[in-house]
C-alpha cells in the first residue's frame, strides 16, 4: 500500500515562508495569489494490505514522528 | 561535578561545552553520544547546539528518539539537572520535556550576532547567580528560534514563572525591536515546571570565558553548579 501524506502548519501559525512565496508571486505579477501556506509531502510504501491497519499504522507515524501536531496538522491517503 | 554533553550526530557544540566545563571551571564533563543508554554517575546533562540528523524533517524531531532519549527522560523524572542549548533546547521541545514548539524565524534568515536577554526568574537552578531582570549579552546563531505555545499554556508557564529569559534590548526592555526571530512574548528560554529543565536559543557555552570579552554566559554555568553542590548536601533540592 502506498501512503501519500500532506503536513501543513495549523491555521494561524505563522508561515514566514509561504509570505516570502506570496510577494515572489506577486512580484511575478500573480498579485491574485494570497494566503500562501507552505507544508510537506511524505510518501512511503507500506507493508501492510490492510487498509485499516494501515490507517492506524499512517496515523500513529504522522503523530508520533511526521508532524508536530503542536504547530502542524496532517491529512493522508491511502491506496 | 559530573556532568555529561550528549552527542548527536550533527552536534557541533560539544566541544565547547566540555572545554567551559572541564578548562574553565574544572568539572569532569564527559561526552555521551547518542546510542548510549545509561547516564550513571552524571549529575548534569546537557544537550548542546548544532544540527543533529541536520534538522531533517524539523529540527530536533529525529534527535528526540535517539536511544539515550529514554535515559535523559527518567534522568528529568528523578530531578535530574538537563539544560539545552539551541538545537539542544529545539529536542527537548520535540521530547516533550518542554512545553511547545520552534518555529522558523519570522525573518526567514539564520541569526547569528549577540543579543540581549532579560533574566525573568533569578531563582532557578541556572540563574541563581543572576539578578532578578539581570541582562545578559549572549550569542545566537539560529534559524528556527521563534518559540511558540498556546495561550493556555503560556499563561500556566507565567503563573509558575517557567519563562526564564527574554529578549530585550541593552537596558533591559522587552520590546519588539529586540526580538531577533519573532518568538512568542519574547522569550530565548525556558524551564520545565519542576524547574529542573531548561531550555534556552542563546549560546552560554561560547561566552564563558574572559579571553572571548564576554563572560556573561559563565553565570549559568556557575548558577548550575552551585545547585548541585547544594544538592549534595541537601538531596533532591535541585528542582527547587
Amino acid at each position: 500500500m502506498k501512503a501519500k501524506i500532506h503536513v501543513t502548519l495549523k491555521p494561524g501559525i505563522l508561515d514566514p515562508q509561504g509570505k516570502a512565496i506570496e510577494q515572489a508571486l506577486a512580484t511575478l505579477g500573480y498579485a491574485s495569489a494570497s494566503n500562501v501556506r507552505m507544508g510537506k509531502y511524505l510518501e512511503l510504501d507500506l507493508n501492510e494490505k490492510d487498509k485499516v491497519k494501515a490507517e492506524v499504522e499512517v496515523k500513529a507515524m504522522c503523530e508520533k514522528l511526521l508532524a508536530n501536531t503542536i504547530i502542524e496538522e496532517y491529512r493522508y491517503e491511502l491506496s | 561535578m559530573n556532568f555529561g554533553v550528549i552527542v548527536f550526530p550533527g552536534s557541533n557544540c560539544d566541544h565547547d561545552c566540555v572545554h567551559i566545563l572541564s578548562d574553565v571551571l574544572g568539572q569532569k564533563a564527559i561526552e555521551v553520544w547518542h546510542k548510549e543508554t545509561s547516564l550513571s554517575g552524571l549529575e548534569a546533562v546537557i544537550l548542546p547546539g548544532g544540527f543533529s540528523y541536520g534538522d531533517y524533517l524539523r529540527t530536533g524531531a529525529i534527535a528526540r528518539f535517539s536511544p539515550v532519549m529514554a535515559a535523559i527522560k527518567q534522568f528529568s523524572a528523578e530531578g535530574g539537572m538537563v539544560l539545552g542549548i539551541c538545537n539542544g533546547f529545539q529536542i527537548l521541545l520535540e521530547a516533550g520535556l518542554l512545553p511547545g514548539a520552534m518555529l522558523r524565524n519570522t525573518s526567514l534568515h539564520f541569526i547569528c550576532k549577540d543579543v540581549y536577554v532579560r533574566v525573568e526568574n533569578a531563582a532557578t537552578p541556572f540563574t541563581g547567580r543572576c539578578e532578578p531582570w539581570q541582562v545578559l549579552k549572549l550569542p545566537i546563531a539560529h534559524a528556527d528560534g521563534n518559540y511558540y505555545t498556546d495561550e493556555v499554556t503560556l499563561s500556566q508557564m507565567k503563573a509558575n514563572a517557567q519563562v526564564v529569559f527574554r529578549y530585550c534590548t541593552p537596558e533591559g526592555k522587552i520590546m519588539p525591536e529586540a526580538n531577533p526571530n519573532g518568538s512568542l512574548d519574547n522569550i530565548a528560554g525556558i524551564r520545565n515546571a519542576a524547574g529542573n529543565v531548561l531550555g534556552m536559543m542563546p549560546h552560554p557555552e561560547r561566552c564563558a570565558e574572559d579571553v572571548l570579552g564576554n563572560d556573561d554566559g559563565r553565570l549559568i554555568f556557575l548558577s548550575m553548579l552551585d545547585a548541585l553542590k547544594k544538592a549534595v548536601l541537601q538531596p533532591k533540592t535541585v528542582g527547587v
